[in-house]
């Protein structure tokens, strides 16, 4: 059922879509405005805290497969920009919302340790502005709209990762990597929306699926449907366009790579989802034959390329990072397959990974905070000096491997199922070997952390402040509950690929 | 440029002009050639070319960087402001005809203003500390050390 906001006497209620997306929007010029550094914090977290609020009011409204629908400045769509919020984006708009709200208290104490003082409010601005960045994309239901929010959470992003320089010096020509691959992307991406307009006429994402129902066979937009693909894929870093993700994850500040690591690359895997099942249908040939030829394989090489590599690093972000590039391997299969099940295998991973990723980034980031680096050398014995956060980081790491009772294993369960589904056993054995490389890299991780003997220096380390150790927990806890309760997470993951498969909710 | 009498005149007698320009263009914006982002780069080079020829401290007495950080910051507030003032008066996010309910059409010439006032005050300090940002870098290696 369709709920459009009305024109006049509008509710509070009514105003959610967008209020979720512009309380961070005026958060952040207030940030400068006051100039100083604890109300920065305070906002940011505020604006935070409730576009969560208004995040999860709204996927209680469309968990029955309504669809919200806000006009902006009152303009019609297809011509004016539409917010269309069905469960697909509201589930993201609730998990990019819900891990910013619970990152920011433990950035309060990781980004006074990292960034100097002086900096302070403009890393919450920028914080913001890539937050902002990030709703906008999932909410909006407009092409250009999605290029538009895309480029703010992405410039804000290049800022917020060259601020890690403080720390490392290659922080900057990791940011310039990512500046340069970013705005191919983005550039792609909008030549390939260009491409839809020129064959369509309309840029609303609902619209342009019924338009295009029928021209399949226009070079037009299957052109265009190329250079959505590699545009988003960049920005997803599906396999062989990863390159700007490891140098960015490992030399940006720990809250940033924990923040990005969660929500950034999971907005562009939606953007992908909703062009590929709503805008586009998933039967015409050309997009089959992309999805079987070409995002299958790619995954599959991705899953144990990246394992394989981040089994070889020495730098635990690094090492994560690479991790992560095999994760978003294990949501680009679920695409590929283009199974309802599948999709919301995906759906679930997207969650369940992002949450995992989350407490392993933040774990490294109080290990930063104690020894210094995330060098495995430097993190010999740690274990013992700080139980909880390490006990934490054992427990997202379980999650990351898949092992029952985590919510990692839900959603590789879910893929392995919509994989037999598909009659691809030899995928399903595949997929169950490359967990073993996930055992590889997570042991070596806990053999340094517990078994190693503690160096002189480290015997004096104490336990992270509790502000940081509580939201380490926080999401540790979930990881073990979305594992063991897997009733909401599932249902919602499937009312959400319903509704991108119906192109959310004609 | 000390020695260049003439060039300090004329940027003395322009700078004034090309200020009053950019208000021009700025408050014309809406219904003839213009608007917020022309207006605020033609402001910028006022105090550019002031900097050019008087340097870049004397330009920064005039308008300091923190300054110009928190203008860039105003200018958002402005335009994302003036959504929520039509919000507050019970209509969707930056409709402008709630602005005046009994003549529309006024309410969208306000609207306008207001946001390219909004879009003229963050180009304009964005441009400035962008100048800012390339005069004040010391370069690495001087000339004479190579």
């Amino acid at each position: 059922m369709l709920h459009v906001a009305g024109v006049s006497g509008l509710t509070i209620i009514d105003q959610l879509p967008m209020l979720t997306i512009v309380v961070p929007m005026l958060a952040a010029p207030l940030c400068v405005l006051f100039g100083n550094r604890h109300i920065a914090w305070l906002l940011a977290f505020l604006a935070s805290v409730f576009s969560f609020l208004f995040a999860t009011h709204m996927l209680l409204q469309v968990m029955d497969g309504d669809v919200l629908s806000y006009h902006m400045g009152g303009w019609e769509p297809p011509l004016g920009i539409e917010y269309r919020i069905d469960a697909a984006n509201a589930f993201m708009l609730f998990l990019i919302s819900g891990i910013s709200t619970i990152v920011l208290p433990y950035a309060r104490r990781s980004v006074a340790h990292e960034i100097k003082k002086v900096s302070h409010t403009l890393f919450y601005c920028c914080y913001l502005l890539c937050f902002t960045g990030l709703l906008g994309v999932v909410a909006t239901g407009d092409a250009f709209n999605i290029f538009v929010f895309l480029e703010i959470s992405s410039l804000s992003t290049y800022v917020l990762i060259a601020m890690g320089a403080e720390r490392d010096r290659r922080a900057l020509t990791s940011a310039y990597d990512y500046l340069i691959l970013g705005t191919i992307g983005a550039t792609f991406f909008v030549i390939g929306i260009g491409f839809l307009y020129m064959a369509t006429g309309t840029l609303n994402l609902a619209d342009l699926s019924v338009r295009m129902a029928n021209m399949e066979g226009n070079r037009t937009i299957q052109a265009a449907f190329a250079f959505i693909i590699v545009g988003m894929g960049l920005k997803a870093a599906i396999y062989p366009l990863h390159l700007w993700l490891p140098g960015a994850y490992t030399y940006a500040p720990s809250v940033v790579t924990t923040f990005l690591a969660a929500t950034a690359t999971k907005a562009a895997i939606y953007v992908l989802m909703r062009f590929m099942f709503s805008v586009y249908q998933p039967d015409f040939v050309f997009e089959l034959h992309t999805l079987t030829w070409i995002i299958m394989p790619l995954a599959i090489l991705a899953i144990f390329a990246a394992s394989l590599i981040a089994i070889f690093q020495t730098d635990l972000k690094r090492l994560l990072a690479y991790s992560s590039v095999a994760q978003i391997g294990y949501m680009m299969l679920g695409i590929g397959l283009a199974s309802k099940s599948s999709l919301s295998a995906t759906i679930v991973h997207l969650f369940n990974h992002g949450i995992t990723k989350a407490v392993l980034f933040m774990v490294v980031g109080a290990y930063v905070m104690r020894a210094g680096s995330s060098f495995a050398n430097n993190l010999n014995g740690l274990g013992k000096q700080l139980p909880w956060t390490s006990a934490a980081f054992v427990i997202g790491g379980l999650s990351l491997i898949g092992v029952p009772g985590t919510a990692g294993f839900i959603s590789k369960w879910m893929l392995i199922q919509s994989v037999l589904e598909a009659d691809l056993w030899w995928l399903a054995i595949m997929l169950v070997i490359s967990s073993l490389l996930a055992v590889i890299y997570i042991w070596k991780t806990v053999e340094v952390l517990y078994l190693k003997e503690p160096d002189v220096s480290t015997l004096a380390m104490k336990e992270v402040p509790l502000s940081m150790l509580l939201p380490i927990w926080i999401l540790a806890i979930a990881c073990i509950y979305f594992g063991l309760n897997t009733e909401w997470t599932l249902s919602m993951a499937d009312v959400a690929a319903e509704g991108l498969l119906n192109g959310g909710g004609k | 440029m000390r020695h260049h009498l003439i060039l300090r005149v004329i940027t003395k007698l322009l700078v004034g002009p090309i200020l009053l320009f950019a208000l021009y263009v700025q408050f014309h914006g809406e219904y003839s050639p213009g608007g917020g982002f022309q207006a605020g780069v033609i402001f910028a080079v006022a105090f550019i070319l002031f900097g050019i020829v008087f340097g870049l401290e004397t330009v920064k007495k005039v308008f300091p960087p923190w300054l110009v950080h928190k203008f860039a910051a105003l200018g958002v507030l402005i335009f994302a402001g003036t959504g929520v003032v039509s919000v507050m008066l019970g209509s969707n996010y930056l409709n402008y005809n709630a602005l005046n309910p009994d003549n529309p059409q006024l309410g969208q010439v306000g609207g306008i203003i207001a946001i390219e006032l909004g879009v003229g005050i963050t180009v304009a300090a964005v441009m400035v500390a962008i100048y800012y940002a390339f005069a004040s870098r010391t370069p690495m290696i001087n000339d004479e050390d190579w």
